[in-house]
């Protein structure tokens, strides 16, 4: 990695690692690291949310204590998520063309609606629904700003009573019905904004929405557990063992459909061997070979994998188990965000003259490059935890429980 | 800049209702859509109810109602003349007429390019790139020029050394060499171009004489369409930051005269001209050599036709 300050060098040093022969206009390539960070984060999104709609809609009741921490690191994500995308336009000022004059064959066109639904329809009426009686109630026993804030989030509402109350349940249960078809709808859509290039070979392939919805799943839930394990002992409370053993046991579930999906194609590739096959087996012996065989494959799948379902077979103590599914989620992460950057930036490290190789140097500073990348992907997490501040998605917040303490289960 | 053929020679083929003025009316483009003025929500949102004048109104829950209803229909009413205009506009395609008489929809343009009569001299390269602003760095190239050298173990190389702008150089004798011949690659201009479906906002279209064409004032730039093309035909401007492509010179085919690239070949190994009309070059030429396109099976539809082309070429 160099840190290129002028575009012209940049592009003659493209030049020198060119291999074999491309069409001249694609030695730089056109979509960088901000739209590999786009569908990771999306991925996020998708993934938390189906974690939450677990809670609800199957009743799996472990996993309550990360429902509302699940919707709030939704959120994060989903606010940061169009900014990469903003970013990397030639000019992000005309955006807004998308909303006015979509071009209806265009998938891409589809962006602002599907986001909009999703952030709008699913995702914020979800939380206030979840919320609604909690706003109240601590509005009712605050004074200042942090009352009226309650208040304003709560649209002013101040009916507690029980009729109420199961509207409200009833709600969040019908949004979350609409809600998982709507997350799936939001992570098929960006893998398929890929699988549907005809152009490309390397993305074109209808198994591509479904292989993006799966490690969406992946990521989402491997995020989750993530936060609730660091978080947790930062609020002086104990983990809550049955609910990390489930959410192992469905990133387990999650990765092995995701790994199965990713098999499938990558056979279905070999076995039909079309005319890309020598260039794209000679991109993933190459150029792909560490970001996909090493830290996608053996770390980001093989290794989490193997360790969970270690844990599984063998009785383990709490403590190993712990570590183990903490490490496990971590290299999920890697693998996923590595499974993006195959995707997006493997996709144009080919020619479609299918007769040689470019090279990707990603550059440290500028709109596009590294930092930017790195302040992205830490934003929504300075989100969540203002979220966690205004709307604290602990138990012990909720009106409900505050009472009756909750005990953890550990 | 008054005369919109002058814009459109400037590279920038701007909005349509800019450019391009109705037959028959001969008036300014907004009764190209005469709709607009009488979008149905906007019209009853303009009057004030009667009873707000003070007096205390006895039915102040449907008022509310009813100005909510309104507010809401005069926001909505915002987006609508421009979700209707494009496509108004597109339907009043046939009648458009560029100033000068050009009349796109009389037109239907394709271009052939003979394989065996092209030497490799880089001239179209250079004058497209004079004739078009197309910035001189070796990464941007609205037509370029390929040498293919294939040799009897099957082995093909091919080169295309700064888009051949300076010709190639001569390569020392390799009597392995079975076949070798240049090929010029531009815009296929597709009958069902990928690069207008992808297209978000819709900059990117084909004209009614089968031109594709981007405006570069509607341009976003999320270069989705250059993904999109199979061809590698497009790139970013990086002074405009918007993506670019050959136009065939539409401001000079707009005026009776060839495309640049066309005109300067001193072998006549391209030749541009009405795809559908009997007496045009390239039907001619259509009908006197056999013809390929370049990836049929993604079913483009290009108009670009190359006679005697390789199995070696895509």
């Amino acid at each position: 990695m160099h840190l290129w300050t002028n575009e012209a060098e940049r592009l003659a040093s493209l030049l020198k690692e060119v291999q074999g022969y491309i069409y001249p206009n694609e030695v730089e390539l056109h979509w960088s690291i901000l739209v590999v960070v786009y569908p990771y984060i999306t991925g996020l999104v998708a993934g938390a949310f189906i974690l939450a709609s677990l809670v609800k809609v199957f009743n799996v009741r472990e996993v309550q204590a990360t429902y509302r921490l699940s919707l709030l690191t939704a959120l994060a994500f989903l606010l940061i998520a169009p900014l990469p995308l903003l970013a990397h336009l030639g000019h992000p000022e005309r955006s807004f063309e998308i909303f006015l004059t979509p071009n209806t064959q265009s998938a891409m066109a589809m962006f602002g609606f599907v986001y909009a639904w999703y952030l709008m329809a699913v995702l914020l009426l979800e939380i206030w629904f979840g919320y609604r009686r909690d706003l109240i109630y601590w509005a009712r026993e605050e004074k200042g700003p942090k009352k009226w804030m309650h208040r304003v989030l709560a649209l002013f509402s101040s009916d507690v009573s029980d009729r109420s109350r199961k509207f409200d349940t009833k709600a969040v249960q019908i949004v979350t019905v609409i809600g998982i078809p709507s997350a799936f709808l939001l992570h098929g859509y960006v893998g398929f904004i890929f699988g549907s290039v005809k152009a490309n070979p390397w993305w074109s392939s209808v198994l591509m929405p479904i292989v993006f919805l799966f490690s969406a799943i992946v990521s989402g839930i491997a995020l989750v557990l993530l936060i609730y394990m660091v978080v947790t002992p930062m609020r002086n409370k104990q983990i809550d063992m049955a609910c990390l053993d489930k959410l192992a046991a469905f990133l387990f579930y999650a990765m092995i459909v995701d790994f199965s999906l990713e098999t499938l194609d990558f056979i279905h590739r070999i076995y039909e061997s079309e005319e890309s096959i020598k260039i794209l087996a000679e991109l993933v012996r190459g150029r792909l070979l560490v970001s996909l065989v090493v830290v996608q494959l053996l770390m980001g799948m093989i290794a989490p994998l193997t360790m969970i379902a270690s844990v599984k077979l063998f009785r383990t103590p709490a403590e190993l188990r712990r570590l183990m599914y903490f490490v496990a989620a971590l290299l999920v992460q890697v693998g996923i965000f590595s499974t993006r950057w195959n995707v997006v930036i493997g996709g144009q490290l080919f020619s479609k003259s299918l007769r040689g190789l470019t090279t990707y140097k990603m550059s440290i500073v500028g709109i596009e490059g590294l930092l930017v990348s790195i302040v992205l992907l830490l934003l929504p997490f300075i989100i969540l935890f203002v979220l966690t501040k205004i709307m604290p998605p602990w138990d012990e917040a909720r009106h409900e429980f505050a009472k009756p303490a909750s005990e953890g289960k550990a | 800049m008054d005369n919109p053929c002058e814009r459109l020679a400037a590279g920038s083929v701007g909005n349509p209702c800019e450019t391009l003025v109705p037959e028959v009316t001969n008036k300014p483009c907004e009764t190209l859509v005469p709709e607009l003025a009488k979008t149905p929500c906007e019209t009853p949102s303009m009057k004030m109810p009667d009873k707000s004048c003070g007096v205390p109104n006895p039915n102040a829950t449907s008022d509310r109602r009813n100005f909510l209803k309104k507010t809401l229909c005069a926001f909505a009413s915002l987006f609508v003349p421009n979700l209707v205009a494009a496509s108004e506009a597109l339907k009043n395609a046939p009648v458009w007429i560029l100033a000068g008489g050009y009349k796109p929809y009389e037109h239907y343009w394709g271009m052939g390019i003979d394989i065996n009569k092209c030497i490799g001299c880089g001239r179209c390269v250079d004058a497209c790139k004079t004739e078009n602003n197309v910035p001189r760095e070796p990464y941007y190239f609205r037509t370029w020029v390929e040498r293919y050298r294939v040799r009897a173990d099957g082995d093909v190389t091919v080169d295309s050394p700064n888009g051949a702008i300076n010709s190639f150089d001569n390569p020392p004798p390799d009597t392995d060499v079975i076949r070798s011949f240049f090929v010029p690659k531009l815009c296929n201009h597709c009958d069902n171009p990928p690069c207008v479906q992808v297209c978000p906002v819709g900059a990117t279209y084909q004209s009614p004489d089968g031109v594709v064409l981007v405006d570069s004032d509607y341009c976003i730039g999320c270069r989705y369409c250059i993904q999109a093309c199979p061809y590698g035909a497009r790139f970013l401007d990086p002074v405009t930051r918007t993506a670019q492509k050959c136009t065939f010179c539409y401001h000079r085919i707009t005026k009776g005269l060839q495309p640049a690239c066309v005109e300067v070949c001193p072998t006549q190994a391209r030749v541009f001209g009405e795809v559908k009309k009997k007496a045009s070059p390239l039907q001619r030429f259509l009908r006197m050599n056999k013809i390929g396109i370049l990836k049929p099976s993604l079913n483009t539809e290009p108009k670009v036709y190359y006679a005697n082309l390789d199995v070696e070429v895509n």
